[in-house]
């Protein structure tokens, strides 16, 4: 099997494409039968396009959870903090519905609404299920998603159904309990709490069961995975197999987020995260022909607005508990908008290259059938500075995150995002300007350019010495046609016939 | 005979809705159980079930005062012990 394969040389291949996925086909919806496809295709957080376009939330109307697992703490709550399972304020339905109609009104391009804790949403089944019965009335211009650990979900596929919910997303880390003890210390299960290995093979058993019966029903299913180095690393592409033969139709992997501060098990106990080149290496062995979740933002269980920001500052309770939303009025608003939007998307690009979700530029090199000689090239990986809209359009200095993106003859397609600011590690931990320029350089390892619309001298004579070479030429441009451009120049300037370290010496 | 919530409850909700009696209220700053109507769980469960869902470890005492999870139960993370004094070896 190619997943296989891929893992064992994944080391070998790095920097090219998956064994699986190369060959004709560039864009990874395109690959999806059209009933799948015309549902992803405005979803923000499935296709990279969409997520230029639209924008999510997140309601926290379920803060109770079934289990325990090792990466999360139910403690914590801090507005600075931004990772899943954390929240500023648990909502009760009515006052998500509330919300979620105030958002819907003020950001238009706001499609698609989940329910995802701090907790999990079907131990929660009333709350979760209150607050989806009223907005499918109130709001049916707005799709319904759902993410859950999988324990309560078959007992709950019914009512899931009658909801008419596009999308449920079971987070499946394992489908070895010997491996899951190692995740999940208990469960809560039929009024008793269930530790160890034991408690692994019922959740195990529950998440599978769950993921026949919702593909039974045809609603479109996503596994979330969290790599845990040494724990499930080299158990993923098994999860990864097993959960696509059951026709999950996409298998998103994401890294275990694990500080100290955080006060997790994982945390706690010196539990490394996965580097961004494990972390795509891995992607890469379970993405197989779907490309489609790079830019994943793994977003509070609060979040709003469009992927990567979060405007929940902006409606907290206190704002739009007084609020009236005339939504029939919103809805035509709405309506409006996303048709704007749709044309947009659909008009021909102003260049030449094609527009789709997964965007492969082909690169005018002639590789083949001619005779001058092939001036050596290999796969590099760029990072982008961008604030959204598919542009290069951000200051160096500005940017929280990086678009991580792999250039090579064969084309231009984003591999991740990177972020560097992002977790709040207390303010005794708040860094100083040239911390957080140290930690934008280990963000960026591995990769040998950076595109940003400016930056400083200090931050460039930086990142040239460590090997990174900063660009701010394409101030604005369109991020594929951008990186195109360079890996042209890089050719031109002969740039891979030198080692890396050659290159470095020479552009320092 | 009724179990105790303190102030370590972090407010998750996980225990109100499956109290069988109704006891558990979502007090501020933290969630509460009425004394009067706490019966344990017994006669209608064999374990307490905020107790048994509850995430945080000694956040629920029982009538003796001791938590129902103790430090470690949950976590598989020991608590502190007090430290040894280990004297230097005379070199060898």
């Amino acid at each position: 099997m190619t997943v296989t394969a891929w893992n064992k040389h994944g080391n070998a291949q790095r920097g090219g494409c998956a064994a699986s996925s190369c060959g004709s086909s560039s864009d990874a919806v395109a690959q999806l039968p059209d009933a799948i496809r015309a549902k992803v295709n405005n979803h923000p957080c499935f296709s990279e396009d969409a997520h230029h376009h639209y924008a999510r939330m997140h309601v926290a109307v379920a803060p109770a959870c079934n289990i325990q697992c090792h990466y999360c703490n139910r403690k914590y709550d801090c507005s600075n903090e931004s990772r899943p399972g954390v929240v500023s304020e648990v909502l009760t339905p009515n006052q998500a519905v509330k919300k979620v109609l105030a958002v819907a009104a003020a950001i238009p391009q706001m499609t698609v609404l989940g329910i995802a804790g701090p907790g999990d949403p079907l131990a929660n089944s009333a709350r979760t299920f209150e607050t989806f019965r009223q907005l499918s009335e109130k709001a049916p211009d707005i799709k319904l998603c759902v993410s859950t650990n999988g324990l309560a979900l078959p007992a709950a596929v019914d009512e899931l159904c009658q909801h008419n919910i596009e999308h449920v997303t079971i987070t499946i880390n394992c489908v070895d309990p010997d491996i899951g003890a190692k995740i999940y210390p208990w469960i809560f299960w039929n009024n008793r709490r269930i530790k160890g290995r034991q408690a692994a093979e019922i959740l195990i058993a529950q998440q599978q069961k769950g993921l026949e019966m919702l593909v039974a029903r045809g609603v479109l299913v996503k596994v979330n995975s969290v790599l845990i180095p040494g724990i499930n690393d080299a158990h993923l592409p098994e999860v990864s197999r097993i959960v696509k033969a059951k026709g999950a139709f996409l298998h998103n992997v994401m890294p275990l987020i694990a500080e100290a501060e955080h006060g997790t098990f994982y945390g706690l106990t010196g539990q490394r995260g996965p580097t961004s080149e494990e972390l795509q290496t891995l992607q890469d062995a379970c993405a197989g022909d779907m490309r489609m979740m790079r830019h994943c933002r793994q977003c509070r269980a609060d979040a709003v607005g469009m992927l990567g920001e979060d405007r929940g500052q902006e409606f907290t309770l206190d704002k739009i508990e007084h609020l009236e939303v005339d939504y029939a009025a919103a809805m035509v608003h709405r309506a409006e908008v996303h048709a704007a939007i749709e044309a947009k998307r659909a008009a021909p690009a102003t260049v030449s290259a094609p527009r789709s979700a997964e965007m492969l530029v082909s690169l005018p090199l002639t590789t083949a059938g001619t005779k001058t000689p092939t001036p050596p090239t290999r796969p590099i990986l760029m990072a982008v500075a961008s604030g959204g809209g598919g542009l290069v359009n951000q200051h160096f200095g500005e940017a929280n995150e990086f678009l991580i993106y792999e250039a090579s003859v064969r084309g231009v397609r984003l591999v991740g995002a990177r972020t560097t600011g992002r977790y709040c590690h207390g303010s005794a931990h708040c860094e100083d300007g040239d911390t957080r320029l140290h930690k934008t350089i280990r963000v960026l390892d591995g990769c040998e350019v950076v595109l940003c619309t400016k930056i400083g001298f200090e931050p460039w004579g930086q990142l040239e010495a460590a090997g990174i070479i900063p660009n701010s030429e394409h101030a604005l441009e369109r991020i594929e046609d951008a990186i195109a451009a360079v890996y042209q120049e890089l050719i031109a300037a002969n740039y891979f016939k030198q080692s890396r370290i050659e290159t470095q010496r020479l552009t320092a | 005979m009724a179990l105790r919530i303190i102030e370590s409850c972090v407010n998750c909700w996980a225990c109100e809705p499956l109290c069988p009696s109704h006891a558990i209220v979502a007090a501020k700053p933290h969630f509460l159980i009425n004394a009067s109507k706490c019966t344990e769980c017994a006669g209608d469960f064999a374990d307490p079930q905020c107790a048994s869902i509850c995430p945080i470890e000694g956040a629920i005492l029982n009538s003796d005062g001791l938590p129902v999870n103790p430090p470690g139960s949950l976590t598989g993370i020991a608590p502190p012990r007090p430290t040894l004094i280990v004297t230097e070896s005379p070199p060898v």
